[in-house]
């Protein structure tokens, strides 16, 4: 057997290679961009024709993968927890198609919002989709769930969601892979020719049948080894550890064996045999789920008028943000080591534009064109110029979604709101601007647009961008005026004559799209770099 | 025997690449080990950290639990402090460089910061800079604290030499002895004490 030393990311994307992926089909987000990149760079995925170039949003990835699930192949779609919502679409339809070849959603959560403007739990979405769900406690089981859960996807016909939290994704131990454990699947369609065809006449038979599923998924989460019910003496609590919150159970008892029993949740639909066997044996029940309190919530009902459930709920756990070790031992009553408080005078130290940013010459000239206006006319969008959100810049006063910088700027324009101004990522306008910028051309909008090009996705790592070398043609094709689409150069000798074309174009009554191009820094010495080593 | 570490600095100062280092040699001791890192946004100039847990058994939690951190190596002074709650207060140590990176507007001054440092039981602060740039290994700073760590690691430091040559082998001989004699030059400085 061969050994590696893998991020529990790298080891899903490992596992696919061996398991008989055909394609992975991905927007990058942290913690899941590390999946797509080592399969793009694996010589093996090369060799071996598997498909891996960035998609331009989840959406049209999660697409992708079931068109080629449909042709009989393996497929994988990798986000982040956000971009669920983007996929929410073909997420909810695919269980209702169900699928061909094997399909695994990676969903890759964010608990305590490292980088992330929420902490949704993708075990919400899946529950609603009826959509299985494996969620790994370390790398080990992350590559064995990767093999399982293809094999469970085309038992059942079902996308299979793979969950995962930001300390596993980016967490890394040995793991024992099992390299070509299978070839790829051959191009063989289905026999129901009207599975994929959503016409309410299939959809309702369809619809049917995924309830159906419902119970042999059920048995295969109680049976299938990865849930596992480890009796112990004490029966004052019976704690269930969801995911990654087993392993910070187990740190609370390294010398001894726990107590208590405990049911280990990796698999869902959540075994309720297995639960009812634990809430009848035990006065009291400790749910620990890494995210939001999810089974909590259904283990309580509405009423809560049984046992006592301990929780997020209840107190016992921190409403939010991630677990612990301390955490979990507190909440067992276990007597927790403690260190040293962190003194007084050590500041925060939040991340910022790097030095050299082309972002931070586009604020300054913003800042000061935008100035006689007043505040808060400035809507931004998500990427690494929203730290232009922080000092010293102040500059832009929403962040909600992708692409929410153009729309949210048209609806403040449309209610008198002038000048409005929109700052978006090129990544970011090619992941879900464009519609709206067409909303904002068919509206005559008088919305001043700037699409900060650095060539580059950045803040994930510089991943290739769906738009470089296309946004004119793209502005264009969409219907803005092309006197109004304005390229300047975000540097300091260009300052005076930048702020010049800022205050023209926000005079215009219209839509006006400005292009501050200048390549990433952190991209541009990467690529020197490697220019060097070569 | 089992080892608990904390690696950190500010994202693009390199601090994270010791553990890399480290890692190698645990396993090629046979360790088991685990590596929790920052990605994301807090690289752009924000403070990142490393937990690095080896040990001859299997490791539970990916975080180190509070309190129970036996070495924080740290290239840069206010971030080996902003992990103290990790720090075994009686048995821990931390192996620190002296010199601030000045990127926020309200650092404090580096007398206070150095003498929060003196309060704790366990410490080495040195100018690591100063003997990286000696030995003309500019961008060797991390290797020298790395060295100057090596005491306390339970790591023979053959194993950490072997891990570097292995780690800087594709960047030719000069760099991996630069690297070796920064480690070294560290390690002198523990021993000294």
């Amino acid at each position: 057997m061969e050994k590696l030393l893998l991020l529990g990311d790298e080891a899903i994307a490992q596992a696919a290679i061996d398991a008989g992926l055909s394609g992975i089909f991905a927007y990058p987000g942290t913690p899941s961009t590390e999946i797509t990149e080592y399969i793009q760079a694996s010589k093996e995925a090369k060799e071996k024709g598997i498909r891996s170039n960035w998609a331009c949003n989840e959406k049209t990835a999660m697409e992708a993968t079931l068109g080629m699930s449909y042709t009989g192949k393996r497929a994988m779609f990798s986000c982040k927890h956000v971009g669920i919502n983007v996929a929410a679409d073909p997420f909810m339809n695919s269980a209702i198609t169900g699928v061909n070849g094997g399909v695994i959603y990676i969903a890759a959560d964010d608990p305590s919002m490292h980088s992330s403007q929420d902490e949704q739990d993708s075990r919400y979405f899946a529950d609603w989709a009826m959509i299985p769900v494996l969620e790994p406690s370390n790398q080990q089981e992350a590559y064995d769930m990767v093999h399982y859960g293809y094999e469970l996807s085309e038992k059942f016909k079902t996308p299979v969601v793979l969950r995962v939290t930001t300390r596993l994704a980016h967490s890394r131990a040995a793991v024992n892979i099992r390299r070509n454990a299978r070839k790829q699947n051959e191009i063989k369609l289905l026999d129901n020719p009207k599975q994929f065809i959503l016409l309410p006449v299939n959809a309702r038979r369809q619809y049917n049948e995924l309830i159906a599923k419902q119970e042999g998924l059920e048995n295969a989460a109680m049976n299938d080894g990865f849930n596992k019910y480890i009796d112990g003496k004490n029966k004052k609590i019976g704690i269930i550890a969801c995911g990654l919150s087993f392993n910070y159970l187990m740190e609370n008892y390294q010398e001894e064996a726990c107590e208590y029993p405990i049911l280990k949740i990796s698999q869902y639909p959540m075994p309720v045999e297995m639960v009812n066997r634990l809430y009848e044996e035990c006065d009291s029940v400790l749910i620990l789920e890494e995210g939001q309190p999810v089974y909590e919530n259904k283990i309580l009902g509405l009423l809560n008028k049984g046992k006592k459930i301990m929780g997020r709920i209840d107190g016992t756990i921190p409403r939010v943000g991630e677990l612990n070790p301390a955490i979990v031992g507190k909440a067992l009553g276990l007597k927790v080591s403690e260190g040293l408080p962190i003194p007084a005078i050590v500041a925060p130290r939040p991340p910022k534009l790097c030095e050299g940013c082309p972002h931070a010459d586009t604020y300054r000239a913003l800042n000061e064109a935008i100035e006689p206006h007043g505040k808060g006319r400035v809507f931004g969008d998500i990427g690494c110029y929203t730290l232009g959100a922080l000092p010293p810049f102040n500059g832009i006063s929403t962040t909600v979604c992708m692409g929410a910088s153009i729309t949210m700027a048209k609806g403040a324009s449309e209610s008198g709101f002038l000048p409005a101004v929109a700052v978006i990522g090129d990544s970011t306008f090619t992941h879900s601007g464009m519609t709206g910028l067409l909303d904002c051309v068919n509206d005559n909008a008088s919305v001043t647009i700037f699409i900060l090009d650095n060539a580059i996705t950045a803040m994930t790592g510089t991943q290739k961008s769906s738009a470089t070398g296309r946004i004119e043609a793209i502005c264009e094709g969409i219907g803005v005026d092309p006197d109004h689409i304005k390229v300047i150069t975000p540097l300091k000798k260009f300052h005076a004559e930048n702020v010049q074309t800022i205050k023209d174009e926000i005079a215009y009554q219209g839509v006006s799209v400005i292009i501050p191009r200048r390549e990433c820094i952190v991209w541009a010495n990467k690529k020197r770099k490697d220019a060097k080593k070569q | 025997m089992k080892i608990d570490i904390i690696l950190c600095g500010v994202g693009g100062m390199g601090a994270l690449s010791s553990a890399a280092i480290i890692s190698k040699a645990a396993l090629g001791m046979g360790m088991f080990m685990k590596q929790a890192e920052t990605h994301g946004m807090s690289q752009r100039g924000g403070d990142v950290q490393s937990h690095l847990r080896l040990s001859d058994k299997e490791i539970s939690s990916d975080l180190i639990p509070e309190g129970e951190c036996d070495l924080i190596i740290s290239v840069e002074p206010m971030e080996a402090l902003r992990y103290l709650p990790f720090l075994d207060k009686e048995n821990g140590w931390v192996i620190t460089n002296e010199n601030p990176f000045i990127n926020i507007p309200n650092y404090p001054e580096k007398e206070d910061i150095l003498a929060e440092i003196k309060k704790l039981k366990n410490s080495i602060v040195f100018d690591a800079d100063k003997i990286a740039i000696e030995l003309g290994n500019f961008k060797g700073t991390n290797m020298v604290i790395l060295g100057a760590a090596s005491k306390y690691l339970k790591i023979d430091i053959e194993q950490l030499e072997k891990a570097i040559t292995d780690t800087f082998a594709r960047k030719g001989e000069a760099i991996v002895e630069s690297n070796i004699n920064s480690l070294r030059a560290g390690r002198a400085v523990a021993d000294k004490l």
